[in-house]
């Protein structure tokens, strides 16, 4: 914001970020999250080199204790290999009143501050629809790309664009807790479908269990084909293995409880064999597909659409828009006419 | 492009009260801010280094404890050598008055006592940053 960051010249700044500079990897987030050429011509710099990291979505309602798994979650793979170094990208979501946001997930993430090989960075959804997914993917290649092995992207499972976020992750975590009644919130929120590992934390809670039931139930009732799930056990120790070539990935169901960090190394081997499941599944490389086709499309959308407004003009935009209120035109026809228009323009 | 004012929102020292911090922290949200909020017992190198990485603009240190002339200089010290030269920091809480000028002195660009109004804190922050 302030006057002196504006005249930071982006190739300089990229290069401080790729030797690994935290300062820099900051402003360099900041630069692409702002969106603008200027992010652009940073995403074209830093893109070969991005693509090594690992990126573990997780996603689930509020409170469940997201911000609490992935603070233990780091912590563990910093503790199991001091070499392996972990990026977060946390998201909460901006207030559509305001525009402004309180991003809290910090608060829960407390353990990891003083570690050099953890780098948090707290985003908000703001505005852009279906910019949310474009604009915290490019952030994770900014962590990518300054070299961080295993980068967790944080997102309210609530509503479509969460989805697209958790979609853009290698491995998704969907996160579950009891105390809800009898709903299973992830199943309400349409984000079980996603789930490449289902947790349900606050295992220490009345409920758990029936949460996990009602989790298995519904995943039967669902693509698994048989229980190959481990049933009933308080953390348990048997996690499906990667599966043989022609089956499909069992999505697991692990019970933690994050605040005292238990059952987190099941989580941690659940997601290497669901990595070397992708690695050996041409599902691996469909998702690879599907993630740069959608990240095409998102980039498409949101260019053309500007292009095509600014060659129109607002005038003609706003005259467009009172006909259609006006019922004098449809929407359709108008924007059929704004493409002629701009096509001439 | 969608710039935000970003503001950390900080609470160092080991009183246990943070209603104070909350309170700026959605009043600024309400102003359109982002706001990064930490919660509790922070030290000054874990809120210095949670300023590098937010990359924020401002930081605000909310303390009750009465040990805001040893933290919050050593606070604006740490962001100073961390290279965040252009971080504005501000206070507020129960800070007596012959302490703000030896806290200004030492960095601190402005400083609201136990009674300030949050639309100030806002307007303040607004002006160091609005490019009119
Ligand atoms: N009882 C219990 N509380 C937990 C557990 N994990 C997290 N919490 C608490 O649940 C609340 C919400 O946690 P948070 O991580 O912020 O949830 P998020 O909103 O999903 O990110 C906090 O008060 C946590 O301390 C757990 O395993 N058991
Ligand atoms: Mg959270």
């Amino acid at each position: 914001m302030a006057n002196s960051r504006l005249l930071e010249a982006v190739p300089a700044l990229v290069d401080r970020a790729l030797q690994g500079d935290r300062r820099s990897i900051a402003r360099l987030i900041s630069r692409v999250e702002d969106g603008g050429p200027e992010a652009w011509s940073a995403l074209s710099l830093i893109y070969p080199r991005t693509g090594r990291a690992q990126i573990i979505g997780v996603t689930g309602a509020p409170g469940t204790g997201k911000s609490t798994l992935v603070g233990e979650i780091a912590k563990l793979y910093r503790k199991s290999s001091p070499a392996l170094t972990v990026g977060i990208v946390a998201v909460d979501p901006t207030s559509p009143f305001s525009g402004g946001a309180v991003l809290g997930d910090r608060i829960r993430m407390r353990d990891l501050s003083g570690d050099e090989g953890v780098f948090i960075r707290s985003m908000a959804t703001r505005g852009s629809l279906g910019g949310l997914a474009r604009s915290t993917t490019d952030v994770v290649k900014v962590l990518d790309a300054a070299g961080f092995d295993v980068i967790v992207i944080e997102t309210v499972g609530a509503g479509q664009s969460e989805i697209e976020v958790a979609r853009t992750a290698d491995t998704v975590i969907v996160v579950e807790a009891p105390g809800f009644g009898d709903e299973v919130q992830a199943i309400k929120a349409g984000i079980l479908e996603i789930a490449d590992i289902l947790v349900v934390n606050k295992a220490d809670r009345d409920g758990a269990q029936s949460t996990v039931n009602a989790l298995h139930a519904m995943l039967d009732l669902g693509t698994a084909p048989h229980g190959l799930l481990h049933h009933g056990v308080l953390m348990p120790s048997v996690i499906p293995t990667p599966a043989k070539s022609d089956e499909r990935w069992q999505p697991p169901i692990l019970k933690t409880i994050a605040s005292q960090g238990h059952g987190i190394d099941e989580v941690i081997t659940a997601v290497a064999h669901h990595r070397a499941f992708l690695a050996a599944q041409p599902e691996g490389q469909q998702r690879a597909r599907l993630r740069a086709s959608m990240e095409l499309e998102t980039i498409l959308r949101e260019t053309l659409l500007d292009r095509l407004l600014q060659s129109v003009g607002a005038d003609r935009l706003n005259a467009l828009i009172d006909q259609v209120v006006a019922r004098t035109i449809d929407p359709y026809s108008a924007a059929d006419q704004l493409q002629r228009a701009a096509v001439q323009a | 492009m969608d710039k935000k004012i970003r503001v950390l929102i900080a609470k160092p020292g080991l009183d246990g009260h943070d209603r104070g911090a909350k309170v700026i922290a959605r009043a600024l949200r309400d102003a359109g801010m982002e706001v990064i909020y930490t919660g509790l017992r922070q030290t000054p190198e874990m809120i210095a280094e949670a300023a590098l990485q937010e990359d924020v603009d401002a930081v605000g240190l909310s303390i009750l404890s009465g040990a805001h002339l040893t933290l919050l200089p050593r606070i604006v010290n740490l962001l100073r050598d961390k290279g965040l030269n252009d971080v504005l920091v501000f206070a507020g809480g129960i800070i007596p008055d012959e302490d703000i000028a030896p806290l200004k002195a030492a960095g601190l660009t402005a400083i609201f006592g136990p009674g300030t109004n949050t639309d100030s804190v806002v307007e303040f922050i607004r002006g160091q940053f609005q490019t009119a």
